[in-house]
């Protein structure tokens, strides 16, 4: 149905198959409505159906506003999904910071009446906001960029992409307030229910064409490497998503449904997901970011292209096997966790590959690190990366992973990559993809990116050391026995230990917040054409982007 | 020569080699520990939960107790001592998805059942803090408050079924009697449902017998957690060959 | 076909599987011939602008 309009020819043909379905799924929402058995499906299903309405109202106002040119990049959409990623960006780590609140000072910010404001709702919001809502829009959106300016050729399938992305923003609002109402498989970064898993599934199908569609009509002969990251993120994830997902709705008009696969084989089924997730979601896609980001910054081809072909089909390859070290210890057979464990420990070698590949494009360019605050983010996020790729092998050894596994070293291992590595990876490709997308010579404010900078390194750092002192602390003292060879510690006392560290991550969090709230101003105001009167060391040149397709060469 | 320049000029070729070296992987990895259950032997004592039990493990789910309690104790020295035997593979074999859960901000809850009274239970999921003054657990009054809605139960025990779990078509029917007997030692039911699910606790969990709350299912949940195994007869060595 | 077999095959083919694989990658990646077209690759995204 959607190849026929993926050409791109100006045809229309593209918007009538996409007003087609809105409207049949417009009708599947309220027949769903009326045969609701429950009240939250009921109102997930009039969530769907005012999507699908305004999704059509969208395409009509579309089709007055005129055909799309196909001479030019289709820039709009990458803009929109900027914009979205800077608002679910401050979203998630706001109910971050809230839910770090909740441990540290439980009785302030627990309510009676207020259930659903407890942490065990919250948690999956943060989790999924911050992964899939400002990670997942940040994807979206540079790789609609890189596959465009990489293949000199406009976005595939006509309307399709806004498909794609206002697909994916219904989604997470599906998502979202599923968990806060109390909707969820329980499965972890997995969370929302089948009838929101079916439709990612339709929106990713979406995406993958679109994608694909764009290679299709690239006027170059070789697919640029960040193309390949992106395409393994895309499908890898597409299959994790259905394989982890596959369940029976105990009703096809209620919310609730159950594995198909239980204990030990669930269990792995889980962590097998769990685990790529972040390899192909949080690895995958933004060393995408990285390869294409980090040389146009500095300006100098990638370090070593040879390198980046090995990297890439090594890190795939291996990552798939690493997620039994989630079940270390568990009624997992020994043999499985040792695989996991083996293949972890060799992931550390292609994780450090595109570590080596991104540091060293900057070889002979390093003092720009001085003038340009936006290339240094873009460089501690590999150095973040080369530092969690490190640890993660570390803690997949059994030994460690006796102790790590279930304390907050976890933690502090999950931010220092995500706060790190995937944080700054993306907030370096926004901020230089708004003077780019709205045509502004520079950023409003360097000067307010050096304070970006620095607030949230100091915020990562006050995080991820509070919880590995908290983490290895619990973890020693759950092991402690005193001179009797009795346990030493009852669990309560381990918890009242870590109040103190509950309160540095507030801080921690509360910094990297900040942090992005001043990215947030920065970016508008550039986006508006402001430019700030303030000294600079050397002016930083942004290329002007034109917009216009060129000719290969 | 084979001519990996196939793969970047021809996207579908790229995509269907990532394709491939990733489901291998994955394939190989997970495929074989669905020969396990030829091999396992069957644990005494496990049975799928009873109609309330499972009221009560989805209000489990719902609330995401699984973000801060594992179910699943490794055989670590000071796990043993301080939760119980160590978790078996079968113990989990019902469980739709699974609730080993990754993080123990609380204590694990694999062997809870049993460890602590019912007003214990009520009042702590009622304010923690009144009975742990250091516990930052999220306060549940909710529960007590809120009646058990049960109207779908058939429909999920037809759901697990489906998928593996051996509810019989008279479990099945009797679901919604079962779950009011369970609230209820001296009801007509009792002891039927005690026939249908072996070691299942028959009494009013929540201490209020004017209404089946959502408190009753969770606490029924809890209680049972880790009670269907006797260890004191388990034979360790059977369960062992599956490593 | 019993579990163990299957336990057992998945093991050692799991190695060989990522060995062959390896070396393929490695060959292509360093087959001299294949130099030009990846210099040409790498510039890319610095090609693109006037």
């Amino acid at each position: 149905m959607a190849t026929q309009s993926i050409g791109g020819r100006p045809s229309g043909v593209d918007s009538l198959t996409l007003g087609g379905l809105l409207a049949a799924l417009a009708l599947v929402a309220i027949f769903a409505a009326a045969r609701a058995v429950e009240p939250l499906f009921q109102f997930h299903a009039y969530v769907f159906l005012a999507g699908f309405a305004l999704g059509i109202l969208g395409l009509v106002l579309g089709a007055r506003a005129g055909q799309s040119d196909e001479t030019r990049y289709n820039e709009a959409i990458v803009r929109a999904g900027v914009v979205a990623s800077m608002f679910w960006g401050v979203v998630g780590l706001l109910v971050g910071v809230v839910i770090a609140c909740q441990l540290a000072w439980p009785s302030i910010f627990y309510f009676d009446d207020y259930g659903f404001l407890n942490f065990g709702r919250l948690r999956p919001l943060h989790t999924s906001a911050v992964i899939f809502a400002f990670g997942g829009n940040v994807l979206l959106c540079t790789s609609f960029y890189v596959v465009q300016r990489t293949c000199k050729a406009r976005l595939a399938g006509g309307v399709w992409p806004w498909f794609v992305f206002w697909g994916y923003q219904l989604f997470i609002v599906i998502a979202a307030t599923g968990y806060v109402t109390g909707v969820t498989q329980s499965r972890e970064y997995a969370e929302p229910e089948w009838y929101a898993d079916l439709w990612l599934t339709l929106v990713w199908v979406a995406y993958l064409l679109v994608f694909l569609g764009t290679i299709w009509k690239r006027k170059e002969p070789h697919i640029y490497v960040a193309n390949w990251f992106y395409l393994a993120f895309i499908v890898t994830v597409a299959m994790l998503h259905i394989v982890n997902n596959l369940a029976m709705p105990a009703s096809f008009a209620g919310t609730r449904s159950y594995s198909l696969f239980s204990g030990v084989q669930d269990a792995l089924t889980q962590w097998w997901y769990g685990h790529n997730a972040v390899g192909f979601f949080l690895t995958a896609g933004f060393l995408a970011i990285m390869y294409y980001f980090v040389p146009k910054r500095a300006e100098r081809p990638v370090y070593s292209y040879r390198l980046s072909i090995i990297h890439f089909w090594a890190l795939i390859f291996t990552y798939i096997w690493a997620g039994p070290h989630h079940l270390h210890y568990t009624a997992l057979p020994q043999w499985a966790q040792t695989l996991g464990m083996t293949f972890s420990i060799m992931l550390w070698m292609p994780s450090w590959g595109g570590m080596i590949n991104g540091l060293m494009t900057l070889s002979g360019a390093w003092d720009k690190l001085r003038t340009d605050p936006v290339l240094r983010m873009l460089v501690v996020s590999v150095a973040f990366y080369g530092m969690s790729t490190f640890e993660g092998p570390v803690m997949s050894i059994r030994a460690v992973n006796a102790l790590s596994h279930y304390t907050d070293w976890t933690i502090g291992h999950v931010h220092s990559g995500a706060l790190g590595w995937v944080g700054y990876v993306s907030f370096g490709a926004l901020y230089c993809l708004v003077p780019w997308l709205w045509k502004r010579q520079q950023l409003y404010s360097l000067k307010l990116v050096e304070w970006h900078f620095w607030v949230s390194t100091i915020g990562i750092l006050f995080y991820i050391v509070a919880m590995w002192v908290s983490g290895i602390t619990q973890g020693l003292m759950w092991r402690a026995y005193n001179d009797l060879g009795v346990l030493q510690f009852s669990f309560v006392e381990t918890v009242e230990q870590m109040h103190i560290y509950y309160v540095i991550r507030v801080l921690g969090g509360a910094l990297y917040l900040s942090g992005a709230l001043i990215m947030a101003y920065n970016l508008w105001r550039t986006a508006r054409g402001d430019v700030a009167a303030e000294k600079t060391k050397d002016s930083v040149a942004i290329a002007p982007q034109s917009g216009v397709i060129q000719a290969a060469e | 020569m084979f001519d990996h320049g196939k793969f970047e000029r021809h996207s579908l070729l790229l995509t269907v080699g990532i394709l491939a070296v990733v489901s291998i992987g994955g394939i190989v990895e997970i495929a074989p520990l669905f020969y396990l259950e030829s091999t396992i032997e069957d644990v005494d004592g496990v049975r799928p939960y009873s109609p309330l039990e499972l009221a009560g493990r989805d209000i489990y789910i719902r609330e995401g107790c699984y973000n801060c309690h594992s179910q699943m104790v490794r055989p670590l020295r000071d796990e043993v001592e301080r939760y119980g035997h160590y978790s078996l593979a079968a113990e989990s074999k019902y469980d739709h998805p699974f609730q080993w859960g990754s993080k123990r901000t609380g204590p694990d809850l694999a062997r809870v059942g049993g460890k602590y009274s019912d007003a214990w239970q009520v009042q702590h999921l009622i304010n923690p803090r009144s009975l742990v003054p250091e516990s930052i657990m999220p306060p549940y009054k909710f529960l007590v408050e809120k009646p058990l809605d049960y109207a779908l139960i058939e429909a999920k025990m037809t759901a697990l079924r489906r998928v593996g779990v051996p509810y019989s078509d008279e479990m099945i029917a009797s679901a919604k009697a079962d779950i009011a007997a369970q609230v209820d030692e001296f009801s007509d039911g009792a002891s039927a449902l005690a026939a249908r699910y072996p070691k299942a606790q028959i009494r009013n969990f929540d201490g209020d017998p004017s209404q089946i709350s959502e408190m009753d299912a969770l606490v029924a949940y809890l209680q049972m957690l880790g009670t269907l195994v006797d260890f004191s007869t388990f034979d360790a060595v059977n369960t062992d060959a599956r490593r | 076909m019993t579990y163990t077999d299957v336990a057992a095959f998945s093991q050692q083919f799991g190695l060989v599987y990522m060995v062959v694989l390896f070396l393929a990658t490695v060959l292509y990646a360093l087959w001299p011939r294949n130099k030009a077209k990846f210099d040409h690759a790498a510039r890319m995204p610095l090609q693109e602008e006037d």
